[in-house]
């Protein structure tokens, strides 16, 4: 960064691109971006812009790449992983203003949108013409298209609907020299290699995002859930891992351990079997025959799996009760404890068991409560770890226990993040899943786009000091030090 | 299989010591098309075999080298399949090759791309290195996602050594279903249908028929076809791979065949030698003299590009000019992989 600058100096130069009060440098001003969704990481910008043009946002980082001044971008700043993490002699891009839902074409089924744009809100606005965008991150109420694309983001139904990458055709952006450029296409495919597939979860770290063109689905014409219970664990994944194997990819297969069942039905009533050691939420959607014939083959399979109870959803409202623990469970647990942690990792799903059990374990040995909740349809574990922030040392112990059950998800094949992506929170179990070699390669791509490495630096890619400096160790191709150990 | 994979990794390091050429060799089905050049080969078919295969998981991860009949037939057993139905282009077509390639079939506006279903790799880049990205799970976030990066790079960022793909569950039940039209009722039908909640698997538009393929659970399959009409033809399955591998009548022509990828709605494109519209619309073949600029205008203007498929020269294939910024980045992407431009010389940027 130029040090002969200084902050007065910087915001001067970018207000003259910008209409008044769209540079913030007012300590109070800038306190609402000082974290996002993890709020455990907290750090004031040095300044806040808010830009509403293509334009501008090409002046700004023109400018900050000629002052070598690193710039992070934000969306709604609901992201779980610290990715819009302010940078303390940074500025931060605020993409709220680019609120514009630019075009909707319902004969090719496409939206292009501002990446300010709320995910629900493109959903909403094409309803009357029966479609809808499918990735339902459970932020989808706030959460802004921009977020998903930089994040990859998921949701309950990305089994069946796949993740943003699926359902995004292309992509607007600015690089850090200020350069425009399109990703994708309007068609479903493009020329040159796929750096649509490479920005998509890039979490800010490749170019600014400033267009997204979506693709849209049909609503399905009938949703229908399945509410089993099950009173060992066990059982529950060999279900889920039954219904799979039958040839049925349902619209949503989500489980939950005793602890979250309990914490949820406490929290929302939903009437779930208070005695069950796992509650698994099955959805079928479609049209109403391929859902009567799903559903019916989904019931034979969770009998034959020994669930000790089955309900269906008789109507909408049914529906929408058995998922409103599932969706209530992170605030029900929250109810429980002053604090929670929530994890985001991905194993395969056969798994399942074997980690929940080792997750218990770790409980006991770091003496911290944890509940368990599932996207069990692609193998998303989400434990969420009970602690007091109060206690001395407790945050501490809490995020060596998280660290533990990624490492654990690596071990089994799987990834520290499904979801919520890297940010500042995993960067040290980036260590443990890539070789220093691979780490390399991620820094290279980086400097393809940004060779200054100005765009929302310190997250996402470790360095190979702070590796060593760690001390994570890199598990390859699967195989321990000690292959003879059992793990579990 | 070990030592194949070392010897393959000693191969490219002196490649990439000495600056010598290296082409990348599959089954040469795709040679048509895209063919590197070298002297010395990087011999994939001798890395072959499934490393892993759960079907409950919906999960394989295969040798580069394995032929993608062995795959497809394996898959068929468990009653599974790869979602996006690539084509062939010859008995001895392998999963690195198409993977490199980014090809997929009549299924692909439904289910996705050949890309969608990648969830990771492991590949020897230009340096000799072993790398691995993604992984062997659906939701994976961890780093860039260099695994779907390499579909469709043609090589030129490394050999595909491992990858792993999702695949599906196979439909119960299939139909295929023809109505005669015009190109722009055609076109219009296939937009408005795709976008109702119907279980479309293929569209196709030649010659005056329009030819819809439906799958799913049988009862599923025949309240579509109450709502759609049409005539059933009996020779379905037929068409399809007759489509898939580009059989079908006018894909022989002795005119360049050019591959037009376009927005799906786009008005029919007023070329002369249209040999067949797939995917929903979204995609355009044609036999054409016409001058490649003339094309390249016409599919960029209805939101895509062109590039020629058939009856180029495959040492230089012809695709679609990038923009000065975007080749900028494709050229950084290379040097990141393999700076010293050893492998696949010719292919890309």
């Amino acid at each position: 960064m130029s040090v002969s600058l200084t902050q007065a100096q910087v915001a001067a130069a970018l207000s003259q691109w910008l209409p008044p009060g769209a540079v913030l440098t007012n300590p109070e001003d800038l306190r609402p971006f000082e974290t996002d969704g993890l709020t455990a990481y907290r750090q004031l910008p040095w300044m806040v812009l808010l830009p509403q043009t293509e334009a501008q946002v090409q002046s700004i980082l023109k400018y900050c790449c000629e002052h070598h001044i690193p710039v992070v971008a934000r969306g709604s700043g609901t992201g779980l992983s610290g990715g819009a993490l302010p940078h303390a002699q940074g500025v931060l891009l605020s993409m709220a203003r680019f609120m514009g839902i630019l075009d909707i074409d319902p004969l090719a089924r496409t939206a292009r949108v501002q990446p300010g744009v709320r995910n629900l809100a493109i959903s909403e606005a094409v309803a009357p013409m029966g479609l809808y965008y499918a990735p339902d991150p459970s932020s989808q109420i706030a959460c802004s298209i921009g977020g998903n694309v930089a994040e990859n983001s998921g949701g309950v139904h990305c089994l069946k609907y796949g993740l943003t990458l699926h359902n995004v055709l292309k992509v607007r952006a600015v690089t850090m020299a200020g350069e425009l450029i399109e990703l994708g296409a309007q068609a479903l495919d493009g020329p040159g290699y796929d750096l649509l597939a490479l920005i998509t979860g890039s979490e800010g770290l490749l170019a600014v995002i400033t267009e997204v063109t979506v693709k849209l689905l049909p609503k399905p014409q009938r949703a229908q859930a399945i509410l089993a219970a099950f009173d060992d664990i066990e059982k529950a994944g060999h279900a889920v891992a039954q219904i799979i194997a039958q040839g049925i990819i349902p619209a949503g297969l989500e489980m939950m351990d005793g602890p979250a069942t309990r914490a949820a039905e406490a929290f929302v009533h939903a009437s779930y079997p208070l005695e069950a050691e796992a509650v698994l939420i099955c959805e079928s959607d479609g049209t109403p025959e391929e859902v009567s014939d799903e559903m019916g083959r989904m019931k034979a399979i969770l009998e034959a799996s020994g669930a000790i109870e089955i309900r269906y959803s008789q109507d909408e409202a049914e529906r929408l009760k058995f998922w409103a623990g599932r969706k209530a469970a992170f605030p029900a647990v929250g109810r429980l404890s002053p604090d929670y942690y929530c994890i985001d990792g991905t194993i395969p799903r056969r798994f399942l068991a074997p980690v929940l059990k080792r997750i218990y374990e770790m409980s006991r040995e770091f003496g911290l409560e944890v509940a368990n909740v599932f996207h069990a349809g692609d193998g998303n574990l989400h434990p969420l770890i009970l602690f007091d922030a109060a206690k001395e040392g407790e945050f501490e112990r809490t995020e060596a226990f998280a660290g533990k059950i990624l490492e654990l998800c690596v071990e089994v094949g799987g990834t520290i993040t499904g979801e919520h992506g890297v940010g500042v929170e995993k960067i040290n179990q980036m260590c443990v899943q890539f070789s220093p070699e691979e780490l390399e390669v991620f820094r290279a791509v980086k400097a393809a786009f940004d060779p200054q490495g100005l765009l929302n630096p310190g997250k996402a890619i470790p360095t190979l000091h702070r590796c060593a400096e760690w001390g994570g160790m890199h598990v390859h191709h699967n195989q321990l030090p000690h292959p003879e150990l059992p793990r579990f | 299989m070990n030592a194949i994979f070392q010897s393959l990794q000693d191969q490219i390091r002196s490649a990439h010591a000495l600056q010598l050429p290296l082409r990348i060799g599959g089954g040469g089905s795709k040679h048509f098309w895209v063919r590197p050049q070298g002297s010395q080969v990087l011999d994939m078919r001798l890395y072959t075999g499934v490393v892993d295969y759960q079907p409950s998981e919906l999960v394989l991860t295969v040798r580069a080298g394995t032929s993608l009949s062995d795959i497809e037939h394996l898959l068929d057993q468990q009653g599974q399949m790869l979602g996006f139905e690539p084509p062939h282009f010859g008995p001895d077509a392998t999963i690195g090759g198409t993977l490199a390639c980014g090809l997929s079939g009549p299924r692909r506006a439904s289910v996705g791309s050949a890309r969608d279903f990648v969830l990771g790799v492991r590949i020897l880049d230009g340096l000799g290195r072993d790398l691995s990205f993604g992984g062997r799970v659906i939701k994976n976030v961890a780093g860039f996602d260099v695994s779907r990066l390499m579909v469709g790079a043609w090589g030129t960022l490394g050999a595909l050594m491992e990858v792993s793909l999702k695949v599906l569950p196979k439909p119960p039940f299939e139909t295929t279903l023809e109505w005669a039209m015009t190109e722009l009722e055609a076109l219009e039908s296939m937009n408005q249908w795709a976008g109702q909640p119907l279980p479309l698997s293929a569209t196709s538009y030649q010659n005056g028929r329009l030819r819809v393929r439906l799958s799913g659970a049988e009862v599923a399959v025949r309240a579509a076809m109450c709502h759609l009409g049409g005539e059933v033809i009996p020779e379905g399955p037929a068409w399809w791979l007759q489509v898939r591998e580009q059989r079908a009548a006018g894909f022989s022509a002795q005119r360049p065949l050019w591959r037009l990828s376009v927005r799906s709605n786009a008005p029919p494109l007023g070329f002369s030698g249209a040999v067949l519209t797939e995917w929903g619309g979204s995609l355009r073949w044609i036999a054409s003299d016409h001058a490649p600029a003339q094309l390249q205008r016409a599919a960029q203007e209805a939101g895509g590009h062109a590039l020629l498929f058939r009856g180029g020269d495959p040492f230089r294939p012809l695709g679609h000019p990038l923009d000065p910024v975007l080749m900028n980045i494709n050229k950084n992407i290379k040097q990141v992989f393999d700076p010293n431009n050893i492998l696949n010389q010719g292919l890309g940027v």
